[in-house]
């Protein structure tokens, strides 16, 4: 025994992976083009896995801002919110965060993780119950561990799973904090908010939906899945990323409760570590900017979406939910998704592989993440690589219909 | 009140059905060493266990557990403090 036994399971995984010469898990781009395509192991390659829901890491008005700010304000903060390092436009992006959704209050985080850890960690301590879907992500059961809360899951999206926990805390549920997420980043499901809704508003409680993958998406406006089923009053705390459709780095809050400003000094993961670069910042406000006004982008990534989801449906494939801009492709086990990803890799297409335990049912995904910024010839290109590809898995239980 | 040998019981078939037959398990069995347990699999197991107890367990009751009898105890205890 030595401090180090408790990694052999993970040097088993990469000892494998290294013995086939495939790893999905240490990709580097050698050289970035433009929001949709890069230099990936020497070829020319598509990137149908980053996340860039809008493309906006290119937009020239977000890279000007970003020299201004980095002329006038520096390369760094060297410290924390509550210490020195926030600026005028720390403060600025939180109000217009907080406009942006028609809350009172917002507060910004160095990374989307962070904004998990920092807000629940804070709202929930040992005394309190949080139920949380099953498929909420790594930063929600973080966060919640953090803060020692009482984490109790509800089978996904199953809405009378979530009313039996609520029904048994009696009283108490009242003070309970449901979390769901708004697009669920594995499958590319969305929540059931309007039904979750009914159930807080029966039963009591406060509810958080985590954006990160629908802000920006879904929505007029693109604040998210709350927007676009109108439901945006009835969230208590929404939770958002920088790093997705905004193409920066970093992560928020927006809130109506007044405490939102004691959360803040109480929250360590806001407190204990270094702000975001000025110059994250002014990209991400004029991000924030191009994305509420990016009506025509959302119709283009729509338009992709449908177009590789219904590409791969027709072909056979088992896609995990209808149509988003995060399609999920079922595989039948680990050697096949591995070999198929590989595959599109020498394709010059770049996905993401994705297996249990970060996925749920302990499935294998291969994930691919749309853009506003693909080409129509590049979503045909990628079906087509698919196409290809699927000739190789004839006996498998992937390919159904053709 | 739910008793020792009925949570027992559920969590053994639970695992049993989890880990398809392959392991003999007693209430010293290890959980993570012995049945090659995961965190994502473990709380699988939990939510079975909450369906067919009718009792909501939080999965903070996994970190300090490495047994079956540990496990089964510290739903006891849970299932109490309701009560």
């Amino acid at each position: 025994m030595s401090i180090f036994s408790k990694l052999k399971g993970m040097a088993a995984i990469r000892g494998e992976l290294n013995e086939l010469g495939i790893d999905p898990f240490d990709i580097k781009i050698d050289k970035i083009i433009t929001p949709t395509e890069g230099i990936v192991q020497g070829r020319h390659t598509i990137l149908a896995g980053t996340n860039n829901y809008l493309g906006l890491t290119f937009d020239r008005q977000c890279i000007e801002e970003t020299h201004k700010a980095l002329e006038h304000e520096g390369t760094g903060t060297t410290g924390s919110r509550m210490a020195n390092g926030s600026y005028s436009g720390h403060r600025k992006l939180e109000e217009e965060l907080a406009a942006f959704y028609g809350k009172k209050e917002g507060i910004v985080f160095s990374t989307g993780y962070l904004a998990n850890l920092g807000m629940l960690s804070t709202l929930a301590g040992p005394d309190d119950t949080v139920l949380l879907d099953t498929d909420c992500h790594a930063s929600i059961y973080d966060g919640l561990r953090l803060g020692g809360a009482k984490a109790v899951r509800f089978r996904h999206n199953n809405i009378e799973n979530l009313v039996k926990r609520m029904e048994r805390l009696g009283e108490k549920a009242k003070e309970t904090l449901i979390v769901v997420e708004g697009l669920y980043s594995m499958l590319g499901d969305r929540a059931l908010l309007k039904e979750i809704v009914e159930v807080k508003k029966e039963y009591g409680g406060y509810l958080m939906v985590d954006e990160a993958h629908s802000l920006g998406v879904m929505g007029d406006r693109g604040c998210g899945l709350a927007e676009e089923l109108n439901l945006l009053d009835d969230i208590d705390f929404i939770i958002g990323t920088f790093s997705k459709s905004l193409g920066g780095t970093g992560g928020f809050c927006v809130s109506d409760h007044p405490e939102m400003e004691l959360i803040r000094y109480s929250s360590r993961p806001y407190v204990f570590t270094a702000s975001p670069a000025p110059a994250t910042i002014a990209a991400t406000r004029q991000a924030l900017k191009a994305l509420e006004a990016g009506t025509h982008l959302r119709k283009r990534l729509k338009e992709n979406s449908e177009r590789l989801h219904n590409g791969l449906s027709d072909l056979g494939f088992t896609l995990a939910a209808p149509a988003s801009p995060v399609i999920a492709v079922v595989f039948n086990g680990k050697m096949e998704a591995l070999q198929f990803w590989n595959d599109l890799m020498h394709l010059g297409i770049y996905v993401n592989l994705m297996f249990p335990p970060a996925t749920p049912k302990g499935l294998y995904l291969i994930r691919c993440s749309v853009s506003a910024a693909h080409t129509t010839e590049q979503i045909d290109t990628i079906i087509n690589a698919f196409a290809e590809l699927q000739l190789g898995l004839t006996n498998s239980a992937v390919v159904h219909g053709n | 009140m739910l008793e020792y040998q009925r949570i027992l019981a559920v969590i053994t078939s639970g695992l049993k059905a989890r880990t398809k037959g392959r392991f003999e398990i007693n209430e010293n069995t290890d959980l993570a060493n012995q049945l090659n347990l995961d965190s994502i699999q473990a709380m699988e197991l939990l939510l079975d266990v909450e369906d067919q107890l009718d009792v909501s367990i939080p999965v903070s009751v996994l970190s300090n557990v490495k047994t079956v009898k540990e496990l089964v105890l510290a739903i006891l205890n849970i299932t109490r403090g309701e009560e």
